[in-house]
């Protein structure tokens, strides 16, 4: 066990990383809204962090991560006052414009190296660190889930006119999540630039999100932790397949990935529910059939 | 006196869906609203709701303007609704439907559920009970556990006056409560409605079933084409020739 730890650390990293980037978007969409703008979040926990690291020595490492949770928050309710008033598609567009501008922010930011970006970041970050803020992550999601906050949550995603004439406080309730989604976001930006030792403008792309989203959906939405199964289950995929294609005797390459392609289709086509849904989907077949 | 509209105007462009309308809801009253399809009845519904502004005159709520306030603070001064097309959370259960209803009720911040406080248990063991009991009241407690969308829709409507009342409001808005129901449904929803003016809430009530107007409400208020008509006990209304104009036409 401690063998394979060790072997597959990174993997396991990036597992973990994905997971908490993975529940920053279902944080969101947990009250019905689809926002887009956690890589921009994730790009301003991770240079937050690093230049904490890298220019001022001595702050301890739990700080430069606190810091990378709370600037996104901050700028979260800063840009949520006036998009949140926008829905649905609208707001998915507004925040993808957020993202772009904060990813051109740092490619021409001379300070931190335009595109280049930072390097030689000390590695800070371990296996454990990663584990834990996953683990607190989905304590708090899972515990707001039949509170009374997690009720008006559903009721926002279900009706949110409803749901307002019930006296919930809709905007609050949906400013806190973005605010949340906003945190794990740049807590996972944080993580990652003390594992990689680097960052750099590219890995905030708008196909940094859309990976977010899939491995949300994916692992489906229903359940608190479907985003973690999601995230897990499709970095872990193009490795199984690497291991198996090797020992198959498969020429690496385009194969690979189309297989990877197919399986993730597979599961959307006959999974809408996500990952989470397959034990009671087998349940039912298998009641079905009896 | 708990509502009072007075000289109550909506226009939508060169629409005037409510047209200076003016009356009151005292407490214990079951108050109804009718006048043909049209009329802005459910148009003054939204605006005592606060889903919309009036464009003219004033809506107080025991003689506090709530018009212009957003929905969620009317709701919080007390005012709970039904919708002509049943607004319930449709992938929540009966029961979690109706403890939304409470979220004004309840006192349960979310830090003691991350402390995991016993007190948060207790607090939405409480809850769901007090849902449980809610949807006894309407009848539906043996489908507590089931979707909102797979009941039928006598039983959603039924439901969706559990979840109003589940606030325990001053003011009960009723936007058709027994369309699609059969006589002896809307015969039980009527008895609920008289038992909660009972408790000296007050109940604005939109309702086409006319004999079921007639032996419920205590006065009644006629709008049409978005005016106020007539007002006066159902008796009364309908004896009123601008009433009978109004529903039958006007004789040659």
């Amino acid at each position: 066990m401690a063998d394979l730890l060790l072997a597959y650390q990174s993997l396991f990293a990036f597992v973990g990383i994905n997971g908490l980037l993975a529940l920053s978007v279902y944080t969101t969409l947990s009250c019905g809204q689809l926002s887009l703008a956690n890589a921009g979040f994730m790009a301003i926990g991770a240079y937050t962090s690093a230049l904490i690291t890298l220019r001022a020595s001595g702050v301890p490492f739990i700080a430069a991560l606190a810091a990378s949770a709370l600037l996104p928050a901050i700028v979260a309710v800063l840009l949520g006052l006036p998009v949140l008033r926008l829905r649905g598609v609208f707001l998915a567009i507004a925040t993808v414009g957020f993202g772009e501008v904060v990813r051109l922010f740092f490619v021409n930011w001379d300070y931190t190296n335009g595109a280049m970006g930072l390097v030689a970041i000390p590695q800070r970050t371990q296996l454990w660190t990663i584990a834990l803020a996953l683990a607190l992550a989905l304590f708090i999601l899972g515990r707001l889930r039949g509170s009374r906050a997690g009720y008006a949550l559903e009721a926002i995603r279900e009706d949110e006119t409803a749901a307002r004439t019930m006296g919930i406080y809709t905007t609050g309730h949906k400013m806190a999540m973005l605010a949340l989604g906003a945190a794990l976001a740049g807590l996972a930006g944080g993580l990652e630039a003390h594992f990689t030792f680097m960052v750099a403008p590219g890995g905030y792309a708008f196909g940094r999100v859309v990976e977010m989203l899939v491995q949300a959906v994916v692992g489906g939405t229903a359940a608190f932790y479907g985003p973690v199964v999601g995230a897990a289950f499709l970095t872990l995929l193009p490795e199984i397949l690497r291991e198996a294609g090797a020992r198959l005797g498969l020429a690496p390459g385009p194969f690979r990935l189309l297989l990877n392609g197919l399986i993730l289709l597979a599961v959307i086509l006959y999974l809408p529910n996500g990952l989470v849904s397959l034990p009671s989907r087998l349940r039912r077949r298998s009641r079905g059939a009896a | 006196m708990s509502l009072l509209l007075g000289g109550v105007s909506r226009a939508f462009g060169g629409v005037r869906a409510v047209d200076d309308a003016s009356f009151s809801v005292a407490d214990g009253e079951v108050h109804g609203l009718i006048g043909p399809n049209g009329a802005g009845k459910t148009t003054l519904l939204n605006l005592v709701s606060g889903l919309l502004r009036p464009t003219g005159g004033k809506i107080e709520l025991d003689g506090r303007r709530i018009d212009g306030l957003p929905p969620n603070r009317v709701a919080a001064l007390g005012v709970a609704r039904t919708y002509q097309n049943i607004r319930l959370f449709g992938g929540l259960s009966a029961a979690d439907n109706v403890v939304v209803g409470q979220h004004l009720r309840r006192n349960a911040p979310v830090w003691r559920r991350l402390l995991l406080l016993p007190s948060a248990r207790n607090e939405e063991r409480a809850a769901r009970e007090a849902a449980e009991a809610g949807l006894a009241r309407v009848g539906m407690r043996e489908r507590a556990l089931t979707r909102a969308f797979n009941l039928s829709y006598g039983e959603q409507r039924r439901v969706e006056i559990a979840r109003a009342l589940a606030a325990q409001p001053r003011l009960v808005l009723l936007d058709e409560p027994t369309a699609g129901m059969n006589p002896n449904e809307a015969a039980a929803v009527a008895r609920l409605v008289r038992e909660v003016a009972n408790e000296g809430r007050a109940v604005l009530l939109i309702e086409h079933n006319v004999r079921l107007v007639m032996e419920l409400c205590d006065r009644v208020t006629v709008l049409n084409f978005g005016k106020v008509i007539a007002r006066g006990t159902p008796v009364e209304i309908g004896k009123d020739p601008a009433v009978i104009a109004a529903y039958l036409g006007e004789s040659q």
